[in-house]
């Protein structure tokens, strides 16, 4: 859809939101000392013009944190994490309102380039999707796409990407075999390196284990904790405990709001909202 | 629930309780998996019986069949092959001459009489190839051994005996069609006959098609110039001196011939019909002599070898009924292959845009539609199209920017290899298309997403993972425009199909292809031999062997393209866990 009626859009025919009963965000977060990557202002998103799935959402997104989106089916995690590379601009009919700045910039401006955003940002995805290719040509691909040559610099960024997402010593002989032939732990983890190959700025995960078995799950998180620090990682999840083990800050969403946004810790123990302590403590969801 | 309201349920429910329940029929479903079992059968029987009757047709047309000499009560004596047989009902006034038991025994058979058609060649001598000869006439059938069946360049088979053969002038009685000395002549004949073909066609064709160009070329000038300019005088001066040279050329190639004919004709072989009618004729223009009563194995699997050498690579002769099909195996690959060349890149790129590209709506969906009606126009109907607009509008448009000068001869504005393929093409389009787009369609969504998230565009994506990913289902659909394209013949009669062609599309006359020329096609010679021929008794085989061939070359070209299409799926399409 086109970027320029997205931003400047007018609110839908049915006015403003409905107002249903819920507090406004909870909001208690640390600040980082490197500051904020992502800064997201009222964030409203509509499908098809009328089923609203965002409703203001406010956030920021510190530097360096992996920050974790939790919430129960439908509340609209997975559709905020689309907004902030633009893979929402792939569906029909798609509406947004408010903005998402990365370093102080406008993503949804008229005048952004979403292909330059997208190489800033990599994005892993529910399942693996390892392109019919060589495991090298995988890990390579974002540079390939940037008509890149140079094969040293090529290989060794596959090198660096692979070992990145401790991949390098299962794959290491056989780089030039399909990517195909792996395992699913294997190609998630390939989808890792693959999204960190271009050096991006923030890492975007939309539950990445949800297909794995209990083992490459492990490893998947492992990988988390070793990237956080080097990336900015947002990640989405269903597995509240996944959210409490790998992230630092926890926001938590229900039917298109930003209930409560926070240190983890706080999130998961002494939860401020009443929604959010329904949650996390398995009362509903 | 309120479970009152069910009482009457529930108390059929506990009578039925107490007897042992047996699923319904219906609902158990193997009558239903009979009647498609037995569909498919049928099916599979049907298209197995049409290959196998094609197939032990064709295979045993060319087995050499023993000659009969059949003596009839009325006094005549024929000698022949004996084709097929039949039941036919007699006259009054045939049977009225017949003896006593021979008509009882017609009406044992509800007044059917049975026939044989032989095979009796000498169309020179007898005015027709085939004859009847009722089975109740004849008084007696022999196999002699001295019986000979002739392939002749002319006038057909010839069956009789050998009389006397003459070997350079010489006359050498007895000599036998199989001894060495006769084998070695009629090899050295025939290679002296294959010269002068190829004079006649390569040699001299070649110096004409240099004559013709020079002579284009002083008519180019003078479009051009008018005949005062120097362009003009030069390519006149060019013209005499290429048409002297060639005349020089010719008369020598002339000399050549006459002399290889003259040789030739010092050896010829005289033949006697089995009523002693004698027949002379020249070794040269023998392809193939046998005894046919005298054939040990060896010999006959010669010879059926011998004759399908000769069907897959020789030039056809006798109207088609007999010689080779080569041209027509050449036109049809060519052709098919052109047409694929023009179909897969439109087909693919059509589809990719409607797909990819075009905003899903109400206009697209009517394109769709539109592209799949396309598939129900009749074929013919694309024909007329094809030569209205590809060879008299564009073919016509060709001719006057880049031909003026051959006017008013049409180079592409007739029928033509070029125009047949395109209108295959605009044939088979709609099949490519709709394959293409669900190829397309069933490429995973996820597969594009990870692509673009990678921060490819829409186009590096549809490049690098769409299109391999989708490479298997656009084979299939080539395939499948391949098999409609190589069996159509109706439209292909309007745009460039011809009965005969004079030459190859691709030979050695520059600029060597040569698309605007007509060309011939299986499907088209299994038409004309089986319907258009002056014999269509001896077409018959020829169908046969004709649809085996053209089958074979349809099966072959799918194959490659499923092997092709297999190797792409392994690499692109893989096994997601």
């Amino acid at each position: 859809m086109n970027v320029a009626t997205a931003t400047v859009a007018a609110p839908s025919a049915n006015g403003a939101p409905p107002q249903l009963h819920f507090d406004d965000t909870v909001c208690h977060i640390k600040r980082g000392a490197q500051g904020n990557v992502l800064d997201i202002k009222d964030l409203c998103l509509w499908y098809g013009g009328v089923a609203q799935a965002l409703y203001n959402v406010n956030m920021t997104i510190e530097q360096g944190m992996v920050t974790a989106l939790i919430g129960p089916s439908g509340c609209g995690k997975s559709t905020l994490l689309r907004c902030i590379n633009r893979m929402n601009d792939l569906v029909d009919g798609l509406k947004i309102e408010g903005s998402i700045s990365l370093h102080g910039s406008d993503i949804y401006d008229r005048s952004a380039d979403v292909i330059a955003l997208r190489k800033r940002m990599g994005m892993v995805f529910q399942k693996p999707n390892p392109f019919p290719m060589s495991i090298f040509e995988n890990v390579v691909y974002p540079l390939r796409v940037d008509g890149v040559r140079d094969k040293t610099f090529l290989q060794e960024t596959c090198e660096r990407a692979l070992k990145g997402a401790a991949l390098w010593n299962e794959v290491k002989d056989r780089l030039d075999q399909s990517a195909l032939g792996m395992s699913g732990g294997q190609q998630q983890r390939l989808c890792i390196a693959r999204a960190i190959a271009a050096d991006p700025e923030v890492l975007l995960m939309d539950e990445p284990c949800s297909a794995l078995d209990p083992i490459a799950t492990a490893k998947v998180e492992e990988l988390i904790d070793e990237l956080s620090g080097h990336y900015t990682i947002v990640i989405v999840t269903h597995n509240m405990q996944q959210a409490a083990r790998v992230s630092d800050n926890t926001a938590f969403m229900y039917l298109g709001r930003l209930i409560e946004y926070g240190d983890t810790e706080v999130i998961f123990q002494t939860p401020k909202a009443q929604r959010t302590q329904d949650y996390v403590t398995g009362r509903f969801g | 629930m309120d479970v009152t309201a069910n009482t009457p349920y529930v108390a059929a429910a506990a009578a039925t309780a107490n007897r042992v329940r047996q699923t319904d029929l219906r609902s158990r479903g193997e009558p239903f998996v009979w009647v498609l079992g037995g569909t498919l059968a049928f099916g599979i029987v049907m298209i197995i019986g049409f290959l196998l009757l094609v197939l032990w047709n064709g295979v045993e047309t060319f087995i050499p069949k023993p000659i009969a000499v059949v003596a009839t009560a009325n006094g005549l004596t024929i000698a022949g092959e004996p084709t097929r047989s039949d039941a036919f009902k007699p006259n009054e006034n045939a049977l009225s001459g017949l003896a006593d038991d021979v008509r009882a025994k017609i009406a044992h058979n509800a007044g059917l009489a049975s026939r044989t058609l032989y095979r009796v060649g000498n169309f020179d001598l007898y005015g027709e190839d085939f004859k009847w000869v009722t089975d109740y006439d004849v008084k007696s059938v022999t196999y002699p051994k001295d019986m000979v069946f002739v392939e002749r360049m002319e006038w057909g088979p010839f069956i009789g005996t050998v009389k006397s053969v003459k070997l350079d002038d010489q006359v050498i009685e007895g000599l036998k069609l199989d001894d060495p000395q006769f084998v070695k002549a009629h090899d050295v004949a025939r290679a002296r006959w294959a010269r002068i073909h190829k004079i006649e066609r390569d040699e001299i064709g070649a110096i004409n098609a240099k004559v013709e160009r020079a002579r284009l070329n002083v008519r180019r000038a003078e479009m051009k110039e008018g005949r005062d300019g120097p362009a003009y005088q030069r390519a006149t001066a060019e013209f005499e001196q290429v048409s002297a040279d060639s005349h020089a050329t010719y008369e020598h190639l002339a000399a050549e011939v006459q002399e290889l004919r003259a040789v030739n004709d010092k050896s010829s072989v005289t033949f006697a019909d089995i009523n002693g009618r004698e027949k002379t004729v020249s070794l040269a223009n023998i392809v193939r002599a046998y005894a046919a009563n005298d054939l040990g194995m060896g010999q006959e699997l010669g010879v059926y070898f011998s004759r399908w050498g000769e069907f897959l690579a020789d030039e056809p002769r006798e109207a088609n009924t007999e010689g080779g099909v080569f041209p027509a195996i050449f036109g049809t690959l060519a052709m098919t292959l052109l047409m694929v060349i023009a179909v897969a890149p439109f087909g693919v790129i059509t589809a990719l845009y409607l797909r990819e590209y075009a905003k899903q709506g109400r206009l697209v969906s009517f394109v769709r539609i539109s592209v799949n009606n396309l598939a129900g126009v009749p074929s013919i109907v694309y024909g007329v199209f094809g030569l209205g607009f590809f060879a008299y509008v564009l073919g016509g448009s060709i001719d006057q920017l880049f031909y003026p000068e051959r006017l008013p001869n049409p180079t592409f504005g007739t029928g033509g290899l070029l125009w047949a393929a395109l209108t295959l093409a605009l044939l088979t389009v709609p099949v490519v298309i709709v394959a293409t787009e669900e190829a397309l369609a069933a490429v995973p969504r996820s597969m594009r997403e990870g692509s673009l998230a990678c921060g490819a565009s829409k186009w590096q994506t549809i490049r690098n993972i769409v299109l391999p990913r989708a490479l298997p289902g656009v084979m299939t659909g080539i395939i499948l425009a391949m098999a409609r394209g190589a069996g159509e013949v109706a439209p292909l009669m309007l745009v460039g199909v011809v009965k005969l062609a004079p030459a190859l599309p691709i030979d050695g006359i520059f600029p060597y292809v040569h698309l605007e020329r007509s060309f011939m096609h299986l499907g088209f010679h299994i038409f004309d031999v089986g319907f258009q021929s002056r014999n269509s008794e001896a077409g018959k085989p020829m169908v046969f062997v004709t649809t085996i061939l053209l089958i074979t070359l349809v099966a072959v070209m799918n194959a490659v393209a499923i092997v092709v299409r297999n190797r792409l799926k392994r690499r692109f399409v893989g096994s997601q866990f």
